[in-house]
């Protein structure tokens, strides 16, 4: 410990003088060694975690220029086909930041592009948890934190989206305010409260300004902080491995490979959103001109992660809305908003679900592969095709223009597949996950093809199975293996509904089923396999037929819920 | 644990959770425990070490250059009066930048990777439950605290507690009702009056009904909506697009025949989905698009909706033409303009 | 043509007299008047032109415009459609048409530009109709500021705010305008071919036309400020760039980052 060094240097000196005062040295002893496991895939929230600090830094640059009113201006800038027009002082300021600020537009652009990649990569690391089945016990809080840390990014962009106001955030303000007024009972109280009156008001972007830097912001970091900790406290999961437990985790010590590797990948991902800002343009809001409620642009679209939620407006069909008891039902707007909230909450709900079926108690720290948890990956497939059909209901007009289709029947036909593709992707990626795990089973059985075909002295060609090693074997064994339940009676002997419903889950979930090999399985193999070798160094030809029964040796087990 | 038949093996320490519905087969194959490290090449010889060393030094080195040129990239390439020179000034700038953050990134993994030990290390893990201890003490510590409190036994200060912490907050939700004018009055109201000038947008031009050729569409605002103060509120409500068609291509119901003009109509830009101009007119089709959300309105049968999420036709403005042949409301629209509202009541 | 150079008179009463000069002229059929003539446009034709023209369009329209443009059932008439439509669809390659479909496409340029004068002669002498515009009304040293609000206002929902294009129903699309002649817009504007409106003089006067000209050229000659344009489509495609570039590369590098060293 640096205290104990006889003449102290300077750094040991103010080490001394932190420890005495916050006892560093035991934080340092506690943390410094912790070990991370190694894997691409485990840095998909650190590259979320690293935009969001890059938000925050480019942002608190653009404050100091940005100006959040709405008060008309003439523009006297350096963009000629602006100049003299009207506009109001947040569109000003967003294009004198823009064309008067030195790597002032620089910085707009890093902050729009790590705001698209922040979302993006908490998506797909949300994607990565769940297909592997991260979420699981003792890891589900740690799921909702993320789904809610999710949610905050998308407000985040979308409060931020609308600040310029400029024609393009100004119509998706509209488009808001449309959704808003469609709200039952309080919706026109809502629109007329969040515009400070009539749409769209002088007060929009100074109230969202306020929540774009302060409240959301605050809040995605507390949400950042628990998230965090938690991992701290659970440790990291690891891919299944030789070695790899539940009761352990593998990997390198915090001090010194993963401060320099995860430190190092802050300034590549700060690095990779730099680049991509000086080189491609985003969001130019001075193409779009100052907000007015009556010209609109084709390709009118929100970012990325709100594409979903226009989607989900787009495909609404026609003729929704009703009058009941004297009111407006916009059935228009509320069935997408249903989706949207019904697809999120189906999202944060799903670690429960899952242990409500398996009724598994135990903690889960070794990752499933995503094919050895057939149904769960399944049924994510169809929660990513779902998703995906209303993203892309965002761009239907693009499409229909790029691809020289007809918009009408882009949007119908959308308009099918967000019904029947979840379908499909789930049957179809069930069908993957199974036959991968047979591969799996075959190769563990029977080694691994070669590509080597032997002639035998009779005559038949065999191909030579390469025996794998017991490293790689433990990779295809070692998973967890569930198989479905009866509906049993409870303790006063009924058989409640929760019962049978989680008997039809379970049957739903795990029906289809490969269980790991066992050792008595391989036993059994290799010792067909010792004939086979035996067979091509010595053949003898009473042997073949037996081969050919052994070779197509039945693995999987169609489980039976009867017991 | 469970398929790595070491359950028994554990610590007593550690709780035994019900393992549900899993299958722990009684002879799983054995874990083999961790592979064996391979070494690398900067760990066997010498001159990869060496040459990792300069890789890793020469990337901090081009980090340094790429922070020094953005420095001068800064100064080198000013904004001027010219697009051009916010292009420059933001590509060298950021180039400089990238580099400068690329270098050091590239670098310490490089480093990482290359001259750190990358033998993967064990750590145990302890479940997340508290020993049995520390759970009964934990216990007991509450039990205390309730009975020094009284928490338990004293129903009245417990629920007049209770009652003021539901009560609190509920001042904070009458802080937001000044935030706007709580009214739907307004919805209801545009600025077209009887005899209000239909004026080009966003020119404020008044058009005769002359101008109007057959397939020509006009972006129209209500005459003095400029001067407003108000005029982005009154533009939002008030904005139409005046078509012609071919009067024999119009299907005029009965009760509106007066409300157009020798096949010229009238109606409200705002779309009645979610309120996005709708102003896309194709004028064979006579069909009009919302690029937003892609309603279609038929601009021959009152704007009904064809197709798209729309469900109500867009609002008809009446018109007709004043002593000098020009263009003039009958009256403001008969319905809310825009999207629906609860309160709209049809 | 001496109607065609009228000025003034843009009354209803004189629209109707037009319509029924060209009517006359042409000895029946069926016209549409779109417009009527303007300061904003000039061109005289000489008779060998219009010959030359008639001979051109007996060989390559008339198929399926009619022997004397009265249309047919694949084709509209294109009596009084005026010299400008025939100078946008044949200069801009839409005409002849190859298939029919929901629009005609551009495609190369099949004649000359004295070929084109002379089918624009031919056709404006069937009856009077909008001319091609007069070269003062092409430059683009319009008031851009002006050009800008007036195209967004009329033209940015179709054809997108910088002019990138935009989808109509049922397979019809706005085009793209960048790389389109000064000419050739303002004739769209004119005479709004297929499914474009008409923005006549009235409308959109010759100078509204100049300025939103200006704008377009203005916007296609300066490069966007901040780098590389991602061809104007807006937030749809840099979402798609942010996933695949931006994040696939990072992805890429986090490979590496966990891959062993050798």
């Amino acid at each position: 410990m640096s205290t104990a060094v006889k003449k102290p240097g300077f750094l040991a000196e103010r080490a001394n003088y932190l420890d005495e005062r916050v006892g560093v040295a035991g934080i340092l002893k506690e943390f410094g060694r912790k070990v991370f496991p190694d894997h691409w895939s485990f840095m998909l929230g650190e590259v979320a975690l690293y935009s969001f600090l890059v938000l925050l830094l480019s942002g608190t640059f653009l404050t100091f220029f940005f100006q959040p009113a709405m008060t008309p201006v003439i523009y006297d800038g350096a963009f000629g086909p602006l100049k003299g027009a009207e506009m109001s002082v947040a569109y000003e300021s967003t294009l004198n930041i823009s064309f008067e600020v030195r790597g002032g537009l620089l910085m707009r652009q890093v902050h729009h592009w790590s705001a698209l990649l922040f979302v993006a990569a908490a998506g797909l690391h949300m994607l990565r948890v769940f297909f592997t089945g991260a979420f699981r016990k003792p890891r589900e809080m740690n799921w909702i934190v993320g789904v809610v840390l999710f949610v905050l990014g998308m407000a985040g962009g979308f409060t931020g989206y609308s600040l310029p106001d400029d024609l393009l955030s100004g119509n998706g303000l509209r488009i808001i305010d449309g959704m808003i007024k469609g709200v039952p009972i309080a919706g026109s109280y809502i629109s007329s409260l969040l515009f400070g009156g009539e749409y769209p008001g002088t007060a929009i972007v100074a109230r969202l300004y306020g929540l774009h830097i302060l409240l959301i912001p605050a809040l995605i970091l507390v949400f950042i902080v628990v998230h965090l900790f938690m991992v701290v406290i659970h440790k990291h999961t690891h891919y299944s491995g030789p070695g790899r437990k539940d009761t352990n985790v593998v990997g390198y010590p915090l001090m010194p490979v993963y401060v320099a590797k995860a430190g190092g990948f802050f300034f590549i991902v700060f690095g990779v959103i730099m680049l991509v800002a000086a080189t491609i343009t985003i969001n130019p809001v001075w193409n779009y001109g100052s907000y007015d409620p009556s010209p609109v642009s084709a390709g009118t679209q929100p970012d990325w992660y709100i594409g979903w939620a226009d989607g989900a407006l787009r495909l609404a069909p026609s003729h929704l809305e009703t009058y009941w008891f004297g009111y407006t039902w916009s059935w228009n707007i509320l069935l997408p908003i249903i989706v949207l909230l019904v697809f999120l909450v189906l999202v944060g709900a799903y670690p429960f679900i899952e242990k409500w079926v398996t009724g598994d108690e135990r903690e889960h720290h070794v990752l499933d592969r995503p094919r050895n948890a057939p149904t769960r990956t399944a049924i994510g497939a169809a929660g990513v095709t779902f998703y995906a059909v209303l993203w892309a209901g965002a761009a239907t007009d693009l499409l229909a223009t790029n691809f020289r289709l007809s918009l009408n029947q882009v949007l119908t036909t959308m308009q099918i597949l967000l019904i029947v593709a979840p379908f499909i992707a789930f049957f179809v990626t069930k069908r993957i996950c199974l036959s991968l795990q047979r591969k799996d089973q075959a190769i563990v059985l029977h080694g691994r093809e070669t590509g080597r075909i032997v002639r035998m002295p009779h005559g038949e060609y065999i191909e030579v199975h390469e025996p794998l090693d017991k490293y790689e074997m433990w990779k295809l064994v070692d998973f967890k293996d569930y198989k479905p339940t009866l509906a049993r009676p409870n303790a006063e002997g009924k058989i409640t509904v929760s019962a049978r419903l989680r008997a039809a889950v379970s049957r739903f979930y795990f029906e289809d089923r490969i269980a790991p090999v066992t050792a008595g399985e391989l036993a059994a193999a290799h010792s067909h396999g010792h004939e086979e070798h035996a067979a091509i160094e010595a053949p003898k030809a009473e042997k073949a037929p037996a081969k050919k029964a052994a070779a197509k040796k039945p693995a999987a087990k169609k489980a039976s819920a009867k017991k | 644990m469970s398929n790595q038949g070491k359950s028994v093996a554990k610590a007593s320490a550690e709780h035994v959770y019900d393992s549900g519905l899993a299958v722990i087969p009684a002879d799983a194959i054995k874990d083999p425990g961790l592979e064996p490290h391979r070494v690398r090449m900067t760990d066997k010889s010498e001159k990869h070490e060496k040459a990792a060393v300069r890789q890793v030094a020469a990337l901090f080195i081009l980090s340094f250059l790429g922070s020094a040129f953005a420095i001068y990239a800064y100064y080198a390439f000013p904004i001027v009066e010219d697009l051009g020179s916010v292009r420059n000034n933001t590509l060298f700038l950021g180039l400089g930048i990238t580099l400068g953050l690329l270098g050091i990134g590239i670098g310490a993994v490089h480093w990482a990777k290359t001259l750190m030990p990358d033998a993967e290390v064990s750590e145990e893990r302890h479940q997340a439950r508290s020993s049995e201890a520390d759970r009964a003490a934990a216990i007991e510590i509450i039990k205390l605290a309730d009975q020094e409190s009284g928490f338990s036994r004293r129903k009245l200060i417990r629920r007049s507690l209770y009652t003021a912490l539901a009560a609190f907050p509920i001042p904070a939700i009458f802080l937001f009702a000044d935030l706007g004018k709580d009214q739907t009055e307004h919805l209801r109201h545009t600025m077209w009056k009887s005899g209000t000038k239909l004026v080009k947008d966003p020119t404020g031009v008044p058009i005769k009904a002359s101008d109007v050729t057959i397939g020509s569409v006009f972006h129209v605002i209500p005459e003095g909506l400029n001067e407003k103060e108000d005029k982005l509120e009154e533009k939002a409500k008030a904005a139409v697009l005046l078509v012609r068609l071919d009067p024999a291509d119009l299907k005029e119901d009965p009760a509106r025949k007066g409300w157009s003009y020798d096949g010229i109509v009238a109606y409200s830009k705002i779309c009645t989905h979610v309120g996005c101009p709708v102003a896309l007119y194709e004028q064979h089709t006579h069909h009009l698009l919302c690029p937003c959300h892609q309603s279609t309105f038929d601009v021959t049968e009152h704007c009904k909706v064809v197709f798209g999420p729309a469900s109500r036709p867009l609002p008809q403005l009446p018109i007709t033409v004043d002593k000098d042949g020009y263009l003039i409301a009958q009256s403001d629209f008969t319905e809310p303009v825009g999207p629906s509202f609860w309160e709209r009541n049809n | 043509m001496a109607f065609m150079k009228r000025t003034g008179g843009r009354n209803k009463l004189a629209a109707v007299m037009v319509i029924a000069a060209g009517l006359l002229v042409t000895g029946g059929g069926y016209a549409v008047a779109t417009t009527v003539a303007n300061p904003g446009q000039s061109a005289e034709y000489t008779q060998a032109q219009i010959e030359e023209g008639k001979k051109l369009f007996a060989a390559n329209c008339a198929s399926c415009h009619g022997k004397n443009a009265e249309g047919t059932g694949n084709a509209p008439s294109l009596i009084g459609v005026g010299a400008a439509s025939v100078d946008f669809q044949v200069g801009t390659g839409r005409m002849p048409g190859q298939a029919s479909g929901p629009q005609m496409y551009k495609k190369d340029v099949q004649f000359t530009q004295e070929q084109i004068d002379a089918l624009a002669a031919y056709v404006a002498s069937l009856a009077p109709g909008p001319a091609v515009p007069e070269a003062q009304y092409l430059e683009t040293n319009g008031n851009t500021t002006r050009g800008g609000e007036l195209f967004r206002i009329n033209c940015a929902m179709c054809h997108n705010a910088v002019g990138a294009g935009g989808a109509l129903t049922e397979g019809k699309f706005a085009p793209a305008l960048t790389g389109v002649e000064s000419k050739h817009i303002y004739e769209a504007m004119l005479t709004g071919p297929q499914n474009m409106p008409v923005f006549n003089d009235a409308n959109l006067t010759p100078q509204d036309k100049k300025d939103i000209i200006s704008y377009l050229k203005f916007v296609e000659k300066n490069p966007s400020a901040g780098g590389y344009e991602l061809a104007n489509l807006g937030p749809v495609v840099e979402g798609l760039f942010a996933w695949v570039f931006a994040l696939g590369g990072i992805i890429a590098i986090t490979i590496w980052l966990g891959a062993k060293s050798n």
